[in-house]
């Protein structure tokens, strides 16, 4: 059974990481360069940890799977990044911040990690401003903000609807300056494929480089996985069609606990689904929720007729009724259920009736056409590429997708794993989110971990080890693992059966959107632990991969993808029949208040569950970190 | 009220570049796609291609793609002649097969330039701009040593002018629609995004010499101001920061002739 230290310093929670900071061990700067440290990722979290732990002295290797690291899934970000820094006066701190995240996380986070994610909060604006990032600002010269959903201040930086994109080549850029300096060693296309654990500690990796098929062995002092979410386990989903599991999947099969993955988070403003042949949704960024009007026919006779012939009295703006405080500014998995209930009411519109309407006209009365272009122009402008409706003329039509994991690899105060020396940062790791994750507050969190929470607190890891004691890649793990991944790619290519690596790809995403999606319930979770197994089965004896290890090949590298997500897919099913209870995103049918909202179990589920891997085949064990709230009291969501 | 404005299904041909390495000759190869619904993107038609090339036991074509929204910079082929195809101010991944009839001739080729090789079929390998943006695409900030984020106001205008610049999404489309394969498009964006702020002020001079220099060594070639590249550019990245960075490279580089440099100045990507 592993140990779970959450490693939460003493005192009081708003003194917690100062004083932390403080006792914390550090590296003396001349042996600094002693030490080898492998980040695999670069989005924001992976990038800003490779290029500060550089700066610090540190010698790095960056690793990831796409052709260069501005391409990381961070780069799609839209709608903007949260920070305290109360620029507009309108009662923000750190404090609010703080609870907001805790709330909108119905109370499964742990409380001193968002404290100190919200004290970081304002240090990451300014790093940004300081690397170019060029956030949109008043007439002033100052920064601008906007309002996201779950908060009732404006305390979200964005640079037009392309945050994550300027963040992203923020972070690129300084990255590629320490590249530049031979201060990281830069490794593209190069994808992990196993960790390699040395007496009971993470130090080091196995890639595949994907252009020449070569598999190399990397020893280093400590390893950072910075790899993004899971979220492509359902196949359809927002995310980048390369984002995978792959890291951490590999990394749990070596002892690294898996916490709350059947927290994951169902965006509300995406594009429907048009077809069979669909391969990814595309978000429609939550700030459209600041001018836009959700709304369905209140009759479902009416949901088959054009928006504009439903006359004002008919429609249901359904959000604003039930929340009048928040409105259509709700959080997302509040939002989501909403939608969903409307439509398997019969209320929902376009040709699936799985749609609701995003309306503008409102907004456009309000503040004319020129305005709305301002502010959402390109998002108007993507929907068009995709629907060919204009939003300028009739309502858009959305549907919720899948879009964040909250869940992720354990990590105590220090963001490392119950595995000494294997780290984890940004998506991948569990502990800022709770069960549902407020907008614009992801990219807040991967570059909190890369710019200001890692380079502390890896040093009270690395200080413990001694210069120069890293293995060679010589050990007998090394082989091991190498061996490993070997076998499993000769077995893919020689499986030769009937049906492409996406077949089931497709197939595991229906089991897991329609059994473990927005709704779950007991009956349908115990379906999916059949049909799971099931489809592994099939997807081993009858999946092919055609082409050879030895070039670039694509259908290799997905084979092993959807092979983890299959795997992944079974344990997050697991993990939600387990959790009796509603919280955030994860809903269970059986477990709700007459109104139809989340019935947390604080008593019996007050707790972080990390899975921890016992052997192919074995059932998983189920660890639990109970979550201490000193200075906030767990309350029902209210955002009425 | 539907989804679709298109409603039919057609066919068309595709004539595509196979080539199973860098090294090794390619050639065009040609493949039905039957039966595609209008709403397809492009991508998406490329996936069911290659799903039917998997099941009749040939090799799937090699493309390279991920977000799929017009933002990563990752897809890139050349489509009947253009970078990205026929949509204006779009990548690859966010054209539509609406935009194509029934018996139409499509041909796709990779990015067509010296500085990026083909590395299989559809995929190129365009590491040179990741070397351009190290030679000075930054401006030195450690973690840590930022100062308050308000206390430099930006003029607005500025701030827009330098997002306009800073929306490049280092496809390469610039590149492979130059008939010299010129990156001053892409290099000018970065030089124009950090040189508009006043944080990028410090290392301006530095910046516009060493990115200028690293692009003439990677085997780029020189801008004759034909602007294909704006005309291809997925964000439509105005060749207006080309006059302005070459504004800058001259002032630089008179600068920089005059300019005594303490001997001890070191340290900087060069
Ligand atoms: C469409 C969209 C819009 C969003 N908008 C917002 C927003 O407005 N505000 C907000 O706060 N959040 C937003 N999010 C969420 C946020 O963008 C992500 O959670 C965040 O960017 C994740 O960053 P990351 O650094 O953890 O991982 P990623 O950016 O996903 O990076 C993962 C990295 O790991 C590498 N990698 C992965 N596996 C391997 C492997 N096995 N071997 C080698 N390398 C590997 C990849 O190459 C990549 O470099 C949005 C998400 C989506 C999908
Ligand atoms: S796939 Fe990302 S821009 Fe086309």
């Amino acid at each position: 059974m592993a140990t779970l230290e959450s490693k939460v310093p003493p005192g009081p929670l708003a003194d917690k990481w100062r004083k932390h900071k403080a006792d914390i061990k550090l590296v003396n700067p001349a042996n600094k360069r002693k030490y080898e440290i492998i980040v695999v990722g670069a989005g924001l979290a992976g990038s800003s940890a490779a290029s500060s732990l550089a700066d610090l002295g540190y010698k790095v290797k960056s690793f990831v799977f796409h052709d260069s690291p501005r391409r990381a899934h961070s780069i799609a970000a839209q709608g903007g990044i949260n920070a305290a820094k109360n620029y507009q006066n309108d009662g923000d701190s750190v404090h609010r911040l703080f609870y907001d995240t805790i709330k909108g996380g119905d109370y499964r986070s742990r409380e001193a990690n968002v404290h100190r994610l919200a004290e970081v909060s304002v240090n990451i604006i300014d790093q940004c401003v300081a690397q170019g990032v060029p956030f949109a600002r008043e007439y002033g010269g100052l920064l601008a903000n906007r309002s996201f959903g779950g908060a009732q201040v404006s305390r979200t930086f964005y640079a037009r609807g392309q945050t994550g994109q300027q963040l992203l080549l923020g972070a690129y850029s300084a990255l590629m300056r320490t590249v530049g300096q031979g201060t990281v060693e830069l490794h593209t296309q190069s994808e992990m494929l196993d960790l390699v654990v040395v007496g009971g500690q993470a130090k080091g990796i196995i890639v595949r480089d994907l252009v020449t098929g070569a598999i190399e062995r990397h020893a280093a002092d400590a390893v950072i996985l910075a790899t993004g979410g899971y979220g492509n386990v359902f196949n359809l989903s927002t995310y980048a069609r390369g984002s995978n599991a792959t890291a951490i999947w590999r990394a749990y099969k070596r002892g690294a606990c898996l916490a709350n993955p059947c927290y994951t988070q169902i965006h509300p403003t995406c594009i429907p689904v048009s077809g069979e042949y669909q391969s990814k949704l595309t978000l429609m960024s939550e700030s459209l929720r600041n001018d836009g009007r959700i709304w369905v026919p209140k009759k479902k006779e009416d949901s088959g007729k054009a928006p504009g012939s439903i006359p004002e009295g008919e429609r249901d703006y359904y959000l604003e009724r039930m929340y009048p405080a928040f409105g259509n500014l709700c959080p997302r998995d509040i939002a989501s259920r909403a939608a969903k209930r409307v439509c398997d009411e019969g209320r929902g519109v376009g040709t699936s009736g799985l749609g609701v309407y995003l309306d503008f006209s409102d907004a456009i009365n309000r503040l004319g056409e020129n305005s709305v272009r301002e502010r959402y122009g390109n998002l108007f402008d993507i929907y068009h590429e995709i629907t060919a409706e204009s939003a300028y003329q009739q309502p858009m039509r959305i549907f919720p997708a899948v879009h964040y994991t909250m869940g992720g690899l354990w990590v105590d105060y220090n963001l490392m794993s119950n595995v000494p020396g294997l780290f984890v940062l940004g998506e991948a790791n569990f502990s800022d989110h709770g069960a549902n994750r407020l907008g614009a507050s992801a990219l807040m969190q991967g570059l909190a971990d890369g710019y200001f929470v890692i380079p502390y607190t890896i040093g009270d890891y690395l200080a413990g080890q001694k210069p120069g004691s890293r293995p060679s890649v010589d050990a007998p793990e090394f082989k091991a693992a190498e061996e490993n991944v070997r076998s499993m790619t000769s077995h893919f290519l020689g499986i030769k059966g009937k049906q492409p690596v996406s077949h089931f790809h497709k197939r595991l995403g229906k089991i897991m959107w329609e059994l473990c999606g927005m709704a779950r319930t007991k009956a349908g979770l115990e379906r999916a632990l059949r049909e799971i197994p099931a489809l592994r089965e099939e997807f081993w004896a009858s999946v092919n991969v055609p082409g050879s290890a030895a070039d670039l090949n694509q259908s290799l590298e997905q084979a092993g993808r959807v092979a983890d997500f299959i795997e992944l897919g079974e344990l997050l099913c697991r993990d939600a029949l387990t959790r009796e209870e509603s919280c955030g995103g994860h809903f269970r049918e059986e477990h709700q208040h007459p109104d139809g909202e989340c019935k947390r179990d604080d008593e019996k589920f007050g707790h972080v569950a990390a899975w921890e891997y016992q052997g192919k085949d074995q059932v998983p064990l189920r660890n639990t970190e109970a979550l201490n709230y000193e200075s906030v009291k767990m309350s029902v969501r209210n955002y009425k | 009220m539907s989804a679709a404005t298109t409603t039919k299904n057609f066919s068309v041909t595709l004539r595509v570049w196979r080539q199973a390495g860098t090294k090794q000759a390619g050639r065009f190869v040609e493949y039905a796609a039957k039966d595609l619904d209008p709403n397809m993107s492009f991508l998406e038609m490329l996936d069911v291609v290659n799903d039917e090339l998997t099941l009749k036991g040939d090799e799937p074509i090699a493309f390279a793609h991920d977000c799929r929204e017009g933002i990563c910079g990752t897809c890139s082929c050349t489509i009947n002649g253009k970078p990205h195809g026929p949509g204006k101010g779009i990548a690859t991944c966010q054209l539509y097969m609406r935009s194509f009839r029934e018996g139409d001739l499509i041909t796709v080729e990779p990015f067509r330039a010296e500085a990026f090789p083909v590395v299989k079929d559809l995929v190129t390998d365009r590491s040179a701009f990741d070397k351009i943006q190290q030679a000075g695409g930054f401006i030195t900030a450690r973690a840590g040593s930022a100062p308050e984020a308000n206390a430099a106001p930006v003029p607005k205008p500025d701030a827009d002018l330098a997002m306009d610049a800073a929306t490049c999404i280092g496809c390469g489309a610039c590149v492979a629609a130059c008939k010299n394969a010129s990156a001053m498009l892409f290099v000018a964006a970065k030089v124009s995004h950090l040189g508009l702020l006043p944080q990028g002020q410090a290392e301006r001079d530095r910046r516009v010499l060493a990115m200028a220099h690293t692009m003439d060594e990677l085997g780029f070639g020189n801008c004759t101001n034909q602007y294909e590249c704006s005309a291809a550019c997925p964000k439509l990245i105005s060749h207006d920061f080309i006059a302005r960075m070459n504004r800058d490279y001259l002032t630089a580089s008179v600068r920089s002739v005059f300019k005594v440099e303490s001997a001890s100045s070191g340290g900087g990507a060069g």
